[in-house]
């Protein structure tokens, strides 16, 4: 029994001196303080695994005769790889196929719990740890998959790891680190119509760089985001890592505890009432102090849409192709340079003047039912641009089903949309979903780098809503900008 | 891992700035299961420019790797970090790296030393205007040093430590073993467990 009091507790949540939220639940996992420049070492609740980034890390348990030590706090799914048509077939490329059959044996061999291709709960690994209910406010999640920051909408600290972290993770339930800085990103006010959560993190990634969150957990609060739903609030997490940031969190409320209520795996009756109080202790306290401050407007936002090739490379909808040498540095007028050669495109042009062939409706960032929902009420009764091919990919096939239950499915297909099976896909193409050379794709994903899409593919990072406008007019487009639908 | 001292090799300058970790290996080959022979894989949409740096004699044959900020951002893949470390480097220079990558270099031996922009500029002129310089880099003394010019680098302690020891993370941790079980013990029970699974 333990000696000393569980630091899942709120007296010991809020001791002594103020903490902000990422603090509470650093301190309420340490297994050990490191001492004379020695990193932490932190207990991790959940980790989860794909079949990317685990071959290697389950080979060297193996060479090290070591053991996976908690498989109860291990969930894998396939994701990455995966088909998204013709699912139920053997899988066409043979080194997916032997890499999804390598997860499989390892799951196997080592007890892991797998969602497989064609299994109900099978999905992007972070849709299917929220919608298990395995996600919770004040745990530890790891995944080798840098949008593990998605989880910290929940407030818990969720970071993406490597593959020699997985097999240490996999080993020991822990990792070794070095605390984290805090950022506060306020975002006061709240958001107009047709102006989402994507655009929010767009605004702050464009703001702050893609290096301005190297070292930080990101903290997003105020009153915008107290305003989003959950699944809004994962898309800004989710992209944290865009920011530079391993992690983001958002402190949990009554939306956080309604969103898990009743999930297959969240407590249940007196736990459920234990976990609710610790759970409401996790804010952080009156007069914590955080390492860097940011501010947003939120009434100042507008749909956001990226022109280059990182993500902080965005501006408002309504703007143009901005000139490289308007930038202040040497190194971002080179980069706006590179930049604007790979994506072909002019300084001046208003992006909405901007044609695109593809539009890609998924990813960790915005697949969830809620984006489905959106963009299939932009797209109902309106007919496809002739000159664009869109592509509907739910985050997980519990989504998949819920759409289809809803009939979203029947509205992407009158549409002339393509519905497919889950998975990570055209995100980052390493399934068929790939863009072709030259093509442009306006994508609700969370990277547009060079080739991501597909070698020569460009991308433009959008949200679900401008997504869908795009598809209808052809062009970059904000729902505002459609014609009203006939009655 | 192998320890690491000194090293002295083939600078190459690499004037970008994010290069991502989809640059430095393009998914496509994150298919593989293996955990080496990724040399063919670094850079490789890149290398297929005829004036990529790589491409060009006398960096063929690189070892350290001097690049522009925000080196590594992206995806976690650690495979950006073994096909860098096949190809034949053994340190990355950058005024910024991004916190996963700079992780997994010090998992596997790559030297991560983070330079000041201004060092980084000073650095890039010397082996530009002399192709093929070899630059050393001294763990113990945190210094670069090219000719008569010799600069400082940042490593935190314990990564630096286990670097020059060559030590293994798993097998340190596994020490607190006892702290380990200790911590498991006073978790509470309403907290998730995957196992047995519920739908």
């Amino acid at each position: 029994m333990p000696s000393s009091p569980s630091p899942f507790t709120a007296a010991v949540a809020s001791d002594s001196a103020p903490k902000t939220l990422a603090e509470k639940v650093w301190a309420a996992h340490l297994v050990r303080k490191g001492e004379g420049g020695q990193p932490d070492l932190l207990y991790i609740d959940l980790h989860l695994i794909h079949e990317v980034t685990s071959p290697q890390a389950f080979e060297g348990l193996r060479l090290a005769g070591r053991g996976l030590r908690r498989t109860d706090l291990t969930l894998g799914t396939e994701d990455h790889n995966t088909p998204t048509q013709d699912i139920f077939k053997r899988i066409a490329d043979e080194t997916s196929r032997k890499q999804i059959e390598t997860l499989r044996a390892n799951a196997e061999e080592f007890g892991v719990r797998l969602h497989s291709l064609g299994d109900d709960e099978q999905g992007i690994v972070h849709v299917v740890g929220p919608q298990l209910g395995i996600t919770m406010p004040g745990m530890t999640v790891v995944c080798g998959d840098s949008h593990t920051s998605t989880h910290g909408a929940f407030g818990a600290l969720a970071f993406g790891i490597g593959t020699s972290e997985v097999e240490h993770v996999m080993a020991t339930q822990t990792l070794p680190l070095a605390p984290f800085k805090t950022m506060s990103i306020r975002v006061d006010g709240h958001l107009r119509p047709g102006v989402s959560s994507k655009d929010i993190i767009l605004a702050v990634i464009a703001k702050i760089g893609t290096g301005g969150g190297q070292g930080y957990v990101l903290e997003y609060r105020g009153s915008a985001i107290e305003e989003l739903s959950m699944e809004a609030r994962m898309t800004i997490c989710n992209m944290s890592i865009e920011a530079g940031a391993r992690a983001g969190m958002i402190a949990p409320d009554q939306t956080t505890f309604d969103y898990v209520q009743g999930r297959p795996h969240a407590p249940q009756g007196q736990d459920w009432e234990e976990a609710v109080e610790y759970w409401k202790s996790l804010r952080t306290d009156d007069g914590a102090i955080y390492d860097a401050e940011v501010v947003i407007d939120a009434d100042q936002l507008e749909p956001f849409v990226t022109w280059g090739t990182n993500p902080g490379q965005g501006v408002a909808l309504s703007e143009a192709v901005p000139d490289p040498e308007a930038f202040g540095e040497d190194n971002d007028k080179a980069a706006a340079r590179r930049a604007l050669e790979y994506m072909d495109l002019v300084p001046g042009t208003p992006m909405k003047e901007i044609p695109v062939d593809v539009v890609f409706l998924g990813s960790c960032t915005n697949s969830r039912i809620e984006d489905l929902r959106l963009a299939a009420d932009i797209v109902k009764g309106r007919s496809k641009a002739a000159n664009v091919t869109m592509m509907v990919v739910p985050g997980s096939q519990k989504v998949r089903i819920q759409a289809e239950e809803e009939g979203l499915d029947r509205v992407f297909k009158d549409f002339g949309a393509d519905w497919r099976f889950a998975g990570c896909s055209m995100c980052l193409g390493m399934n068929p979903d790939q863009l072709e050379s030259g093509q442009r794709c306006a994508s609700t994903s969370n990277r547009n780098f060079e080739g991501r899409q597909g070698k020569g593919g460009r991308t433009h990072l959008v949200s679900p809503v401008v997504a869908a406008a795009t598809a209808v007019r052809g062009t970059l487009a904000a729902p505002s900008d459609l014609d009203p639908v006939d009655a | 891992m192998e320890k690491f001292t000194t090293h002295t090799g083939v600078a190459v300058p690499l004037r970008q700035s994010n290069v991502d970790t989809d640059q430095i290996i393009p998914a496509v080959y994150l298919k593989r299961i293996t955990k080496t022979g990724f040399d063919d894989a670094l850079f490789a949409s890149w290398r297929k420019q005829e004036n990529f740096v790589l491409n060009q004699e006398p960096y063929r044959n690189g070892s350290v790797l001097v690049a522009g900020p925000d080196f590594g951002t992206g995806s976690s893949r650690e495979h950006a970090v073994w096909a860098l470390r096949d190809y034949g480097f053994k340190v990355v220079i950058s005024s910024r790296f991004a916190d996963i990558f700079r992780g997994n270099s010090g998992k596997q031996g790559l030297l991560a030393a983070q330079v000041d922009q201004s060092d980084v500029e000073l650095i890039w002129k010397r082996i530009e205007e002399e192709p093929g310089t070899e630059v050393t880099v001294d763990l113990e003394a945190r210094t670069v040093s090219v000719g008569s010019l010799t600069v400082p680098f940042q490593i935190d302690d314990y990564t630096r430590w286990r670097l020059i020891e060559g030590l293994d993370d798993i097998g340190l941790t596994l020490q607190h073993e006892e702290d380990i079980a200790a911590y498991e013990r006073q978790r509470p029970a309403w907290l998730p467990r995957t196992l047995p699974a519920r739908t």
